[in-house]
């Protein structure tokens, strides 16, 4: 009775739906290869989705996710173009650092400079995606200008998946122990849902607002890493409108944006949702222009459901005191 | 002394600075013609601004008004292909807008819902829309009578028409904000919705108002903008949330609501126009200006309360120094 009450029970039952309804227009969507191509293609969504989900657990957002990627994507792309002997592990780990930076320099200004997260990422997000023009003076990294190893790094197969895709599945199950079994991780929660509350007990709230930012911004970073190494170009105008993605699927996922609701599972799949609806649109004969349109529809029915859902459950708690 | 301190003085003064600046870079720049025109480029931007410090005022924020831009660009293309006059363009434009900040407000304030959540939604939405309806496509065919809104002068003088509706609009907002009771209410909806709901004000009619007039607002800027570039894209004033929003806050409007004034954003608008004009001058590319209004955006935010920090030390120490004696 309690599984089928939650969000993630709907949303698996939702996706299994969705998936039917494709099959019945296009056949050939359901066969384990194709969606082992669309589990590869959201794998970044799924880690940047977790990014934004933590940084909306606290009741903020961050805009500047997908130029965060962008601008270190472009910063690796280049390392491999003028120093094709630093091997690809490194440029993996410099990615890590780069975006972590990146992602802290949010975290200073919406902890210690009092900015609302939305300024300052929204501020955030035309300086990095600016600074990638500055980096890469307008042209792009081709594939022929990147080594081998950079661009094939995520098409390695370990036991038949790929590797982005084994690396997602870390980030996933890495965050969900830090989110679920450490102190740090139950605090994150404990900020979004009662600011006031988790003063008084004593979190440092400055503290854990730098975190995320910090995290999400780290996740960016690797992200950016295998986005320019998958589709073997760094560009300009790489994930734009990608931090949009990210919010859908933490709404869609149950994530509050007042903070302090939702879990990883629900954010994942919220992801796969988005993930199977935008490579099913080719395959139904609908113009990918579509994905827009459908893309903000759904995050707003998402809202307001995940609105009226906790309000209903806040009258649910009032009833039950007064019994 | 007070007012050597005061925000809309430091404005001013960087202000004059800019203008030095630009006219040291270009003989041209003073010069009336050139002056008049260099309007042309920020008078959209500075219409929607309008709107949205009583957006910021009244705690709130609007992130979908570049996409508003988009829609009602792309609903006057459509029904100019159909052969729609331009009287009839203007007005699709204006209903468009309307429409678009009356569905942000009705989901904000019906469902309780926070502003920065509906808004990335429709921002999503209604840009969708846009791209939906043109694809990769453009619409240029508008009637000639058209181009007046963007590129018109007024009579035979060298003013723009933007220039001069921007004039008016600055007037109703201000008398609006500054003498009605309606801007009072804004103001204490921003410090307080709780005590403003408690002392009777409609909250959230009032709050529905302030995003319905920012469409509509948006809409005349879709007018002024479709009509100066004689044509729609789907990514049309992509970014303008940004710099709007930049204009406002550089204005000294705060950004947790119930602080700030016409005149400040009025100067910050000129200030950013002209340095963004300026900046054109020596040919730095718009991605590089987005960077400036992006750190811009954020400097505008640390400085006022750096100032205070100062001040309140300043006044700290005399109060020790007093005590002392």
């Amino acid at each position: 009775m309690n599984l089928i009450k939650r969000r993630e029970f709907t949303l698996f039952v939702l996706i299994i739906i969705q998936i039917l309804l494709i099959t019945l227009r296009a056949p050939r969507f359901l066969s384990i290869l194709n969606f082992n191509d669309i589990l590869d293609d959201t794998a970044i969504l799924f880690m940047v989705a977790i990014g934004q989900f933590m940084v909306i657990l606290t009741a903020g957002i961050d805009l500047s996710v997908a130029s965060g990627l962008a601008l270190t994507g472009m910063s690796v792309a280049l390392l491999n173009q003028y120093h094709p002997g630093i091997p690809v592990l490194m440029i993996l780990l410099l990615s890590i650092i780069i975006g972590f930076l990146l992602g802290s320099f949010n975290g200073l200004l919406v902890s210690y400079g009092n900015i609302p997260p939305i300024i300052t990422t929204l501020g955030t997000m035309s300086i990095y995606r600016g600074l990638v023009f500055v980096l890469s003076k307008g042209a792009w990294v081709s594939a022929h200008e990147m080594t081998e190893t950079f661009r094939s790094f995520t098409r390695i197969k370990i036991f038949g998946l790929s590797l982005i895709l084994i690396i997602s599945l870390i980030v996933i199950i890495l965050f969900s122990i830090f989110l679920y079994y450490t102190r740090t991780g139950r605090e994150i929660y404990g900020v979004g849902g009662n600011t006031t509350a988790a003063q008084y007990v004593g979190i440092n709230l400055k503290k854990i607002k730098y975190l995320v930012f910090g995290l999400c911004g780290a996740i960016c970073g690797l992200s950016g890493f295998l986005w320019v190494a998958r589709y073997a170009s760094a560009q300009n105008d790489t994930a734009i409108g990608f931090e949009l993605q990210t919010v859908a699927a933490c709404v869609i996922g149950g994530a509050s944006i007042a903070g302090g609701s939702g879990s990883i599972l629900g954010v994942v799949l919220g992801a796969l949702f988005l993930g199977i609806l935008k490579n099913a649109l080719p395959v139904i004969n609908v113009s990918p222009f579509w994905q827009m349109l459908i893309q903000g529809f759904i995050i707003l029915v998402a809202i307001i459901i995940n609105t009226i859902m906790n309000q209903r459950s806040q009258q649910l708690i009032i009833r039950r005191r007064e019994l | 002394m007070d007012w050597l301190i005061r925000w809309e003085t430091i404005l001013f003064s960087m202000f004059v600075l800019v203008i030095i600046i630009n006219s040291n870079i270009s003989p041209y720049f003073l010069d009336y013609i050139n002056i008049m025109n260099s309007t042309f480029n920020f008078m959209e931007k500075a219409i929607i601004a309008l709107p949205v410090i009583f957006v910021i005022i009244s705690g709130d924020i609007d992130i979908s008004l570049a996409s508003i831009i988009a829609l009602c660009s792309v609903f006057m293309g459509l029904a100019s292909t159909f052969g729609v006059e331009t009287w009839g363009l203007v007005l699709i434009g204006c209903l468009t807008g309307i429409g678009a900040g009356f569905l942000n407000g009705m989901i904000i304030t019906r469902f309780n819902i926070p502003a920065i959540a509906v808004t990335i939604g429709s921002m999503s939405l209604f840009r969708g829309i846009a791209y939906v309806v043109l694809g990769d496509k453009a619409f240029t065919q508008y009637p000639s009578s058209f181009a007046f809104f963007g590129q018109g002068y007024i009579g035979h003088t060298r003013i723009p028409f933007q220039l001069v509706l921007f004039i008016i609009f600055t007037v109703i907002f201000a008398i609006i904000l500054h003498s009605t009771t309606l801007g009072r209410k804004i103001y204490a909806i921003g410090n307080n919705p709780t005590a403003a709901r408690f002392s009777g004000i409609p909250v959230h009619n009032i709050r529905l108002l302030v995003f319905t007039l920012t469409g509509f607002c948006s809409g005349i800027a879709s007018i002024l903008l479709t009509s100066r570039i004689g044509s729609t894209r789907p990514n049309i004033a992509d970014g303008w949330e940004l710099e709007i929003i930049t204009t406002v806050v550089l204005g000294g409007v705060a950004i947790t609501g119930g602080k700030g004034n016409i005149l400040g954003v009025i100067i910050s608008i000129f200030l950013l126009g002209f340095l963004r004009f300026g900046m054109g001058l020596v040919n730095v590319p718009g991605k590089v200006m987005n960077i400036f209004s992006g750190t811009l955006l954020i400097i505008a935010i640390l400085l006022p309360e750096f100032i205070r920090n100062i001040r309140e030390s300043i006044s700290l120490k005399r109060e020790k120094s007093q005590g002392e004696v």
